[in-house]
């Protein structure tokens, strides 16, 4: 069985703060939620799908689904990090082809800066009680630096340069300037980025995402109910899910998740990379980019660097035009887990409704992609394509 | 430039039913790694399945504690800088570590290690690499 053209997505919304002091997560869950049922023109009431990931209170989806008094048919709490929700727009378009549910809700949402959380530079979930745990956290694998391994030995095995990443986040910021939410408005020249403050070698201060409170949220639904309603059609199309991690041992930082998860939503879809009007990459780092992009086939192993150099990645002028929000390098990233927004962004292109500075012409083909936890031990890849129908 | 590491405060490992031997030969100063005796494969992390045929026949040895780099980065924004690693044994399996006693900017992948055993803060020494 595929999903493709069974489900569509038909509302979206983005949370406008970037600094929640005067709310908790679960009522940014909630806000969320009731922005994305009325952009879809739906009630709660509709909603008979709920999916949620780690960084929802409590336990869950059953702390979640009784906090926004939803009554469900269907629920999803697979965690995989920050690639979660990007899983959760496939797990909900085979759910609703299954028949188990036709309005599904996703929702994301976290303070980690009202919290004050060293996100990207102190080692997180410090614990012996899982397999890995004592053969790790001693060694202090922080975000950073766990991505920055990846990109050292990128550099080492296939001569990728540190200008060449910078000219990742110098796209993000040309497309920052014009989303009036966006934490980081300046646009950044490739110098600005390599001479920015070191955070973990080869990766510098401009080279990682922001820490943003916030979050989304998104409406999956079965066809016939897309058609009753006054939406623009955006119809999934494909969708893969893959996790990496050691291998026991045998690692190799080289390539992500998505040599598996890019694949097999190509093949559902039945189109391939260069079909692809837009993608939305998540973007915790530039290296995250690079890499996705080799891996989900839009070049050569080793060649993306030449890939994202020389703006090729910026709206209206560039090959690719990718993350036209600004992405997480610039826009925000809600509670450390960036899918989520790569997904409202690819919808917003085939919508149409993207900033007109930004907005692709005639874009009827997107994909967005995600890997959640960390690039350089254990995580998650996922990748959904969707149609403008 | 010169960055020489220093010494940082290390949590401890807490050592299980699977795992024991390992921080038991990391006391003793011997680095240990289990080896599948029906794939012949070394894994890493340890486990009492091997991860890479499912036989439950695996066992200890101590293996040379010689490696190269892999990949590293020197975390900077942190209290106490570190460089965190991956380091490739000689025995063929590749393990999460801190590159200690070096200068931080001389650093490279391919380097050749050798093991050390740094105290962690009430529990096993934890094995780090210092270059040969």
């Amino acid at each position: 069985m595929s999903i493709k053209g069974k489900a569509y997505i038909a509302g979206i919304y983005e949370h406008p703060t970037r600094k929640a002091d005067d709310k908790t997560l679960a009522q940014l869950h909630a806000e969320v939620a009731k922005g994305a049922l009325e952009d879809a023109g739906l009630t709660k009431a509709d909603v008979d799908g709920y999916f949620c990931a780690g960084d929802a209170p409590g336990r869950g989806v059953l702390s979640m689904a009784d906090y926004l008094g939803l009554k469900l048919s269907h629920y999803d709490g697979t965690d995989s990090g920050g690639s979660s929700y990007i899983v959760h727009v496939g797990h909900a378009a085979e759910a609703i082809a299954a028949g188990k549910c036709k309005v599904a809700l996703i929702t994301l949402a976290g303070r980690p800066r009202a919290e004050g959380m060293a996100t990207g530079t102190a080692p997180r979930n410090v614990t012996g009680d899982t397999p890995e745990g004592s053969f790790e956290f001693p060694y202090g694998p922080a975000t950073a630096n766990m991505y920055a391994m990846c990109a050292m030995r990128h550099m080492y095995e296939f001569g990728t340069t540190s200008e060449q990443l910078a000219w990742i986040k110098v796209a993000a910021s040309h497309h920052a300037q014009w989303n009036e939410h966006a934490m980081l408005r300046d646009v950044v020249t490739v110098e600005e980025v390599v001479n920015s403050p070191m955070i973990a070698d080869p990766l510098h201060r401009l080279d990682c995402c922001v820490i943003s409170d916030g979050g989304g949220a998104i409406i999956v639904v079965a066809r016939e109910i897309a058609k009753s309603l006054k939406r623009p059609l955006v119809k999934l199309v494909g969708a893969g899910e893959a996790p990496k991690g050691q291998m026991g041992g045998k690692i190799d930082l080289t390539y992500s998740g998505a040599v598996w998860s890019g694949p097999a939503a190509f093949a559902e879809a039945g189109v391939k990379p260069s079909d692809m009007k837009y993608v939305s990459i998540y973007d915790s780092f530039t290296i995250t980019v690079l890499m996705q992009l080799e891996d989900l086939g839009f070049c050569e192993k080793g060649k993306g660097g030449r890939l994202v150099a020389d703006g090729n990645l910026i709206s209206g002028t560039g090959k690719l035009p990718f993350n036209t929000d600004g992405g997480g390098l610039c826009n925000n990233h809600p509670a450390n887990r960036g899918g989520l927004t790569k997904v409202l962004e690819a919808v917003r292109q085939l919508r149409g409704e993207a900033h007109p500075k930004v907005q692709v012409k005639h874009c009827d083909l997107a994909l967005a992609h995600g890997t959640g936890g960390l690039l350089g031990s254990r995580h998650g890849s996922a990748t959904v394509i969707m149609e403008r129908e | 430039m010169v960055t020489l590491a220093k010494d940082r405060k290390l949590p401890a490992p807490t050592p299980n039913l699977e795992t024991q031997q390992y921080w038991d030969g990391a006391a003793a100063g011997k680095l240990m790694v289990k080896f599948c005796l029906d794939c012949k494969q070394p894994h890493h992390y340890p486990r009492a399945l091997c991860p890479h045929c499912f036989s439950d026949r695996t066992e200890w040895r101590a293996v040379s504690g010689k490696g190269k780099i892999y990949s590293y980065s020197v975390m900077r924004r942190a209290p106490v800088p570190y460089a965190i690693a991956y380091v490739t044994l000689d025995e063929g399996v590749t393990m999460m570590t801190n590159i200690v006693a070096c200068d931080f900017d001389a650093l490279r992948i391919g380097q050749p290690v050798t093991v050390v055993f740094q105290p962690s803060d009430g529990g096993p020494p934890v094995p780090m690499f210092k270059p040969v």
